[in-house]
């Protein structure tokens, strides 16, 4: 089968040439995960550190130059080894064998750790539901900026400033919130109630959380009471 | 002389001599001869192969093809196996039911992978044909036991209703009961995805007993262990036999009531399920043991001496599907016992945890290689794994058609020799002169992808993760791969300047996928403008792609040939370059 259209060498081939150049630059502007210390670079070798926070995104560097003067963090005495997360979709071990073997190994086993929990999540307005494994994030920030990416199309100037979520320890702020228009993630937990997210410690979030549901602000006021109440028990 | 023999056949000849002609390819080459040859062929074909949706409208096909009764569908790109696909990219298989059941009242099979089926195209699929026979829904979702209530209630005469790893939501309704008493030709039924409130038992069993044709059960997890021997004496013809929950201690009534029913299943062939079983309880399966070919125990969570006084008994076994429980010490068992091995997969019991839990390495697959010559298909999930092992697993098998390696961490090297796997993957190119499938892992640089361009020409699908060091690797693969059409990669420094080269090649290719590669969205652009018979699609959950600079790279890429044209069913982050979509993407 040859080859018929030479796309990039000659006159594309400048185009694209000449971008190379710029693309070492990108990365600046790039999203990228940045863990505190970390400075500009991005190794692309190290995938430990560039997944965490993002769902789906692990940016890499596109040149090989950058490799050979970085010292893997594993190996830099100055730092110490990023936590061991989750990369998304490796190894290739589908989810439907991996939920089985979860189901099976808590039924048996002490350590739950990798037991997955997938919950779905919709947004009101939202035209398809999305789902999320709890277990990939270790606090409700991460949860959130997931989220925010998530359905960032729909929600691009609806977040507030702080993002999704909001402090709930507040009274007079929570009060705010609900009165607002920005959005709010809500949770079904076992007992089938709607709650909303952030009210407990994270760890019990992730065991009594059956779904999620995004909703606007002051659709949640009926949530309120309830968490009212917690509040001020915590006060 | 032989033309005017072509043409002095009378259509009725030719048409029968078509009929003998089942593959796909060979239709195809068939209907290229020439027009008369394109009409008879056209009339008679009777099975659809559509290896991607959206490749084709149901419209184009329906006219080509008036009278067709069998059709083959895939969706979704295979790496949403592993949620690399975000929910709602598409994949519904509504618009294809909804001109078919206009178009081919006679259809008789569905076969769906990765689709999205919603309730409604099950329930239009009960009304529009009347002599529905075969319904498979691989790796699907969307539907719940309302969709399979509407199947089970009208389709008087099906044969086969298979729904393996789909998921299924609950809708309470006792879809089985569904079954009128009068319906008795199920022949195949595996709905081993089923919750446990999703099959009522008894419906089950007396569907059972009322359908002597049935060959393959694959029940789901929740039926206990006492009612297994029940079901098996009521079908005692099975050939495959998905089995269910064990329970937690051995009780002799219970296991010689099952060790009974199994005796009695002389023709089973084939086992799978074993979920949650105690090994035990294996005995009470050593009289099919020795006729069996095909063993699914990779649900199983039973350690290697368990595992190895099983596969002791299966001399005849072709098929192993495995947790790596095994370990070593097993596969040098199997490679002893069971000469007639053709297909091994290992999949991995703690894919997340850094530390190995079982003693399972390279060693154990060299053993299948020398001891097993039949090998063809292996998938092996290992920690550890050196060049060495590959090139002597090469020479070993070169008969393999389909090789899938993960070596769970990323960027690992040869543990004896710090080096990169190019040389051993290379090996495999080169002695595995059939190969069609190829996964590649572990520390690798430009250099396998030399040796894949160069060697591999038979092959047809590459998965690649984590490897290379520039353009020049995926150049190596699309200028020399010359039967490739499924390519799939992840996570490497692949950019613009090798698709560019290469993009004609994109057009033989059903399909190209690249996520957290560095390919720009200008790149896209000027390939999807290029290039009019190749949908480019940019998956990119951060926002319009347009709206960041141009050398931006994309999240995500999906590139596919079609005839169709755009699609009209994207969600908002997936891009196109068709203009209109521009509007839609702003909120």
């Amino acid at each position: 089968m040859e080859v018929g259209v030479k796309m990039g060498m000659k006159g594309g081939g400048d185009e694209v040439g000449g971008k190379e150049k710029e693309k070492m630059g990108y990365e600046e502007t790039e999203l990228r995960l940045g863990l505190p210390g970390d400075g500009e670079v991005v190794r692309k070798r190290d995938f430990s550190h560039t997944v965490d926070l993002k769902l789906n995104l692990i940016s890499t560097s596109p040149t090989d130059d950058k490799d050979k003067n970085i010292v893997p963090s594993h190996l830099d005495p100055a730092k110490p080894p990023p936590a061991k997360a989750q990369v998304v979709g490796w190894p290739p071990v589908r989810s439907f064998r991996k939920n089985m073997l979860a189901t099976q190994k808590s039924s048996g086993s002490e350590d739950s750790g990798e037991k997955a929990a997938f919950v779905k999540v919709s947004m009101d307005g939202a035209p398809y539901l999305r789902k999320v494994d709890l277990r990939m994030y270790k606090t409700y920030q991460q949860l959130s900026d997931a989220l925010a990416k998530m359905f960032s199309s729909f929600t691009i100037g609806n977040c507030g400033s702080q993002g999704l979520l909001k402090d709930f320890m507040n009274e007079s702020k929570l009060m705010d919130l609900l009165n607002g228009s920005d959005y709010v993630p809500t949770y079904e937990d076992k007992d089938g109630d709607w709650m909303l997210v952030g009210d407990v410690p994270w760890e019990m979030f992730i065991e009594s959380c059956k779904r999620l549901r995004i909703m606007k602000g002051t659709e949640a006021i009926g949530l309120a009471p309830r968490a009212m109440e917690k509040c001020k028990n915590r006060s | 002389m032989p033309k005017r023999l072509a043409y002095s056949l009378p259509d009725e000849v030719l048409e029968h001599v078509f009929s003998f002609i089942q593959s796909d390819k060979d239709r195809n080459v068939v209907s290229a001869v020439c027009k008369s040859w394109y009409e008879i062929e056209r009339w008679c074909r009777r099975k659809i192969f559509v290896g991607n949706c959206y490749a084709v409208s149901p419209k184009m096909v329906i006219r080509r093809f008036p009278q067709v009764e069998s059709i083959e569908l895939k969706g979704k790109p295979h790496f949403a196996d592993f949620n690399l696909v975000p929910d709602g990219w598409g994949g519904y298989v509504l618009p294809w039911i909804t001109e078919m059941a206009g178009a081919y009242p006679w259809l008789e099979e569905i076969r769906l992978k990765r689709m999205v089926v919603m309730d409604e195209s099950l329930e239009l699929i009960a009304k529009s044909f009347k002599d529905f026979k075969v319904l498979v829904l691989a790796s699907c979702e969307g539907f719940s036991t309302d969709g399979l209530a509407a199947i089970a209630a009208s389709c008087k005469n099906l044969r086969e209703l298979d729904l393996r790893e789909s998921e299924v939501d609950d809708s309470s309704v006792h879809w089985l009961s569904h079954f009128p008493e009068t319906y008795t030709s199920m022949v195949s039924l595996n709905i081993s995805c089923l919750g446990s409130d999703e099959v009522s038992f008894s419906a089950l069993e007396r569907l059972v007993s009322r359908c002597p044709n049935l060959r393959s059960l694959k029940l789901n997890r929740a039926v206990p262990l006492d009612k297994t021997a029940n079901i098996l004496r009521l079908a005692p013809q099975l050939v495959e036999f998905g089995t269910c929950t064990y329970s937690a201690e051995l009780r002799s009534d219970v296991f010689s009531n099952l060790a009974g029913a199994f005796s009695n299943c002389k023709e089973l062939r084939s086992l799978c399920g074993f979920w949650d079983v105690v090994p035990d309880y294996f005995p009470a399966i050593y009289s099919v043991c020795s006729r069996l070919t095909s063993l699914n125990l990779s649900y199983a969570t039973i350690q290697s001496p368990d595992l190895i006084k099983l596969v002791s008994h299966c001399p005849s076994l072709q098929r192993l599907l495995v947790l790596d429980y095994i370990e070593d010490s097993g596969l040098e068992a199997l490679a002893s016992n069971c000469k007639d091995l053709q297909e091994l997969r290992v999949f991995p019991s703690d894919p997340f945890d850094a530390e190995p839990n079982a003693s399972l390495t390279e060693q154990g697959l060299v053993a299948v290689s020398l001891g097993c010559p039949k090998l063809q298909a292996v998938l092996y999930f290992c920690r550890r794994m050196s060049n060495a092992a590959l090139v002597t697993i090469a020479q070993n098998s070169p008969n393999l058609t389909r090789f899938r390696l993960c070596i769970i961490e990323p960027n690992t090297a040869d543990y004896l020799t710090g080096e990169p796997f190019d040389v051993g993957f290379g090996a495999i190119v080169v002695h595995c002169k059939d190969l069609i499938r190829l996964s590649l892992s572990g520390l690798l640089t430009d250099c396998v992808f030399e040796y894949i361009g160069k060697y591999a020409k038979k092959l047809e699908m590459l998965s690649v993760a984590f490897a290379g060091d520039s353009d020049l690797g995926l150049h190596h693969v699309l200028s020399g791969c010359e039967s490739l059409r499924k390519l799939e990669i992840r996570d490497c420094p692949f950019g613009d300047k090798a698709l560019l080269t290469n993009a004609a090649k994109l057009e033989t290719m059903r399909s190209l996928w690249m996520s957290s590669c560095s390919v720009s969205f200008g790149a896209c652009k000027l390939l999807s403008q290029k290039m009019p018979r190749l949908n480019v699609e940019v998956i990119d959950e951060r926002g319009p792609p347009d709206s960041r600079p141009e050398n931006c790279t994309v999240d995500k890429l999906y590139m596919y040939r079609s005839v169709a044209g755009p699609r009209f069913d994207m969600p908002p982050f997936v891009w196109t370059k068709d203009e209109d979509l521009a509007l839609r993407l702003s909120p």
